[in-house]
This record gives structure tokens, sequence and C-alpha cells, in this order.
């Protein structure tokens, strides 16, 4: 990993994703140092499910993300039909701009606006999903110095989204879901 | 991306917004930076300017440009009876209170398309109290609001607008309130009897007198702290004492220093009621 440790890590994934998640976030020590924004297709109805989900099986904190919250430490999950981004007040915003590949949240929002405000000091992961959203918005974040990680393929319930992240030039490293959650393990060890 | 481009585009965004607000007297230097930066990348795109500072040049010198980028920089996402849930709150537990007061004023601020505006005089409808209500529609988009008066919806929409409605609490049926015309659905001319259109700007100017419920949902999304404070601040103006406060189900008044002049209603729909001057 290049020398600029993250402040922010932005995760993104559809189907098959929650399989990674439960194998990576679990991993997460308490103490965790890093935010860790997270945009899973869903549904545009039902709220706080996702939070819900892994709020029992973390060490670190979980939420569901509200409009103009600060930016702080442990998971928190994009609501179902709103975008979120991350604004350069480090606080969290919401909106309901049209879906980006018919989703909404979309990973493509996420990924931009935490390129555009952490720059190099961002590291975004791409997991397994069928959809192509997330592709350009981790090319925008690597073009910005950012570090991105996109699951191993053949480690995929869907192929398309990694495929994607890497044909448009976004992935810096292919990661299966264990050494993923191994390296994210390491981050929060290294900042503390 | 080379060192300091994105510092650049920032730039390049502020003096945009600046000469907006000099020019045209729109100010959106209160707005959310990310959403507002992706609008305005987009427009790039689609008016096919290399950089904003181009798209500057054309803003300032062309009206009909402007018009178009102030149709990027505002968000019309919208639908009828969006969020059921809470539409069913407001039939079951405001309406019954809006009842005791003997003529309504409501402010639906954000009107967008005129979605929720056609909802709410569909609930008011129902529940008898149309008659007696004046509603104000605003917007700061004007060419929203026209479409919001002409009330056509795509056909394509419906069914979900539809679903929407039963899940809402809707006894009838959607189609008692529009005909299919112009390849759409046309809704009932009688639900806008009563309703005054008018441009607003929640950034700019003042409030609307003696209201019994203001509702400004998905719009303060849009908006940083000082600006959300704001336009808070005019819908506490404009609201009577024990007048009802709605906003979009991920927004709440809980960071703003109004928030102690209100009691929740129904916390999880974001229905506030004013209870302190
Ligand atoms: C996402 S739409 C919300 C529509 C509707 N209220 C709903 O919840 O379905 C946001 C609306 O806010 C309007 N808006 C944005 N800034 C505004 C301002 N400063 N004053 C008034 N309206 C504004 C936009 O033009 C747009 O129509």
């Amino acid at each position: 990993m290049s020398g600029v440790r993250p402040e922010c890590v932005v995760v993104g994934g559809s189907a098959g994703a929650l399989e990674v998640l439960n194998a990576v976030f679990p991993a997460l020590p308490r103490g965790f140092p890093l935010p860790v924004l997270t945009v899973i297709h869903q549904p545009e109805h039902g709220s706080g499910v996702l939070a819900r989900l892994f709020r029992g099986k973390c060490e670190v904190d979980v939420s569901e993300a509200e409009h103009g919250q600060p930016l702080t430490p442990g998971i928190c999950f994009g609501p179902a039909g709103y975008h979120l981004a991350v604004e350069p007040t480090r606080t969290l915003s919401l909106s309901l701009g049209p879906p980006v590949w018919f989703s909404r949240p979309a990973i493509d929002v996420l990924f931009e606006s935490a390129a555009w405000t952490f720059g190099s000091r961002s590291l975004a992961i791409l997991l397994s999903g069928a959809s192509e959203d997330g592709a350009r918005g981790l090319a925008t974040l690597r073009a910005a110095g950012g570090v991105t990680w996109v699951q191993e393929p053949s480690t995929a319930l869907a192929r398309t989204m990694p495929e994607a992240g890497l044909r448009l030039g976004g992935g810096q490293e292919i990661l299966s879901p264990g050494q993923m959650a191994a390296r994210l393990r390491g981050l929060g060890t290294e900042a503390t | 991306m080379e060192a300091g481009e994105n510092e650049v585009v920032e730039l390049e965004l502020r003096l945009l917004l600046e000469g907006i607000h000099e020019r045209y007297h729109y100010d959106f230097r209160g707005y959310t930076s990310s959403s507002l930066r992706r609008r305005v990348t987009r427009a790039l795109e689609q008016l096919g300017c290399a950089t904003i500072s181009r798209l500057q040049e054309q803003v300032l010198r062309d009206e009909n440009v402007f018009a178009q980028l102030l149709q990027f920089l505002t968000v019309q996402v919208s639908d009828l009876f969006r969020d059921p849930s809470y539409w069913k709150a407001l039939r079951d537990q405001v309406t019954p209170m809006l009842g005791t007061w003997p003529s309504l004023k409501l402010w639906v601020a954000g009107v967008a398309t005129g979605e929720e505006l056609y909802s709410l005089a569909i609930l008011l409808q129902e529940e008898g109290l149309l008659e007696r209500s004046l509603i104000y529609a605003t917007d700061v988009n004007a060419e929203a609001l026209r479409s919001a008066e002409k009330g056509i919806f795509a056909l394509d929409r419906l069914r979900g607008f539809s679903e929407n409605y039963f899940q809402a609490g809707g006894t009838r049926s959607l189609s008692d309130y529009y005909t299919a015309a112009y390849g759409g659905a046309v809704f009932s001319r009688r639900l806008i009897e009563h309703v005054v259109f008018s441009d607003h700007d929640l950034a700019t100017d003042s409030s609307f007198s003696e209201t019994q419920l203001v509702s400004c949902r998905n719009v303060l999304i849009y908006f940083t702290p000082p600006l959300q404070e704001r336009a808070l601040g005019l819908f506490s103006d404009s609201l009577v004492h024990g007048g009802y406060l709605c906003l979009g189900s991920r927004e709440t008044i809980r960071f703003s220093s109004v928030a102690e002049d209100y009691e929740e209603v129904v916390p999880e729909d974001r229905i506030y009621r004013r209870v302190r001057r």
C-alpha cells in the first residue's frame, strides 16, 4: 500500500456482497479508527435493515446514515432510496438525485465524493455485484491518488461489478475476501 | 488527476456559484458541495463544456444557458405518496387535528413537479378538508412549478403510485383522480382549485403567514447546516401554535436551534408539532 494512511474507507457492492461483508466486517476490531461508509444495492423501501443485520455481529459501531451526521469511526450504511456522499466538512449527506445504474444508493456517488473529499487519503473497496455501478467512481478515486481494492472476480458470486472496476482501470489490488479482512485489520492496528 | 486539480475544481465551483448569485440572484452557495459538484459535472457533459470556468462564461453571458443549468442544479425526483407510512401517519394522526381549525393554510415548500402536492390534496379531499384549505405550493424552480400546475404524470408511473396510495391507507381507486390524456395521467383540476403556485426561494425569500401545516420534504438534504437553519426559521415564523412541520424521512430538526420549539408527533416519519414560540 502507498505511504499515506487512509482517513476514510468506502465500500460498495451488490449481489453477493453481503456474504463478503459477513466475512470482513465482524473481523474489524473494537477501536478500529476509520469510518467505513458502505453502499449495498437494496430495494427502495425498508430502512435500517442492513444496519440491524450487522449490529449484532460486529465489534465496531454500526449505523445507518442521517443527513448532516459527522464522520465517525465505524460502519455506516447508506439508507435505501437515497444517495450517500461525504462532504468536505467531514459530514455525511444524503440526496435524491436520479438513480445511477438503476440504483439509489449508488456506489459511484459515494466513491466520487470520497475521491473529491479525501483524494489520496481514501481507500475504496469494490465487491461482488451484477451491475457496473462503482467502476467509474473507483477510477475517479484511483486517479485522485486513493487506494483501491477489487474483489478477485473468481471469488465473487457476481463478477460484473469487479470486472467492470478492473476494466475501467480503477483496480490497484485484487484481493479475496479473506485477504481484505486481514488487510483491513492491519490498517486498524497500524493506525493506533 | 494532477496535483491540485481537485482544489482548482472546488475554486471554479465556488466562483460559478458567486457569479450566479450576483447575476441571477439564485443562491446555491449554501448547498452541500458534493451533490452540487456531481450535478455540475453532469451539466458539463451535457452542455459540452470542458471545464466549469468555460461553463461560467456561458452562464454569465447567456440567460438560456443559465436556465438549462438550473435544471441540473435542482433535483426534481418525486413520487405520489412517496414513503407510504408517512402519508398513513398524516392521515391517521394529523388530519383529525387539522379538522379542528375552521379554515386551513398549508405550505408545501419545494413542491417540485407536484407529486407531493397532489398526494396532499387527495388526502385532504378524502378527509373532508380540501374545501376549507388554501395550499401554497412553492419551489425555486419555476419550470418545475409550471409542470406541477399541469399535474400530468407518465402512465408507466401510475402503477407504483397506486400501490403507494393503498399502502398509505387510500380506500378508493387512484384512477378516480385522473383521466388519461396527452399520453399521461392528468390529475383532476378540482384538486388544485385552492392552490396558489409561487416561485419561492428558501435561501433568499421570507415566509408565508399563519399556516397550520408546512411540508418541506427532501429539500433540506441539499442544504448545509446554516441554510437548513434559515429554512427552518422560515417555517417556525410561518406556523401557528399547534401547527405541523413535516420533513423527509431522513431529515431531522434535532441538530437545529428550533428543535426545542417542537414536539415529535411521529418521530419515525418526521412529523413535528409547534408547541412554543
Ligand atoms: C427532491 S425534490 C423534493 C420533492 C418533494 N417535496 C418530495 O419530497 O417528493 C427537491 C425540490 O426542492 C427544490 N429546491 C431546491 N432548492 C430550493 C430552494 N432554495 N428553495 C425552494 N425550493 C428549493 C428543488 O427545485 C426541487 O424541486
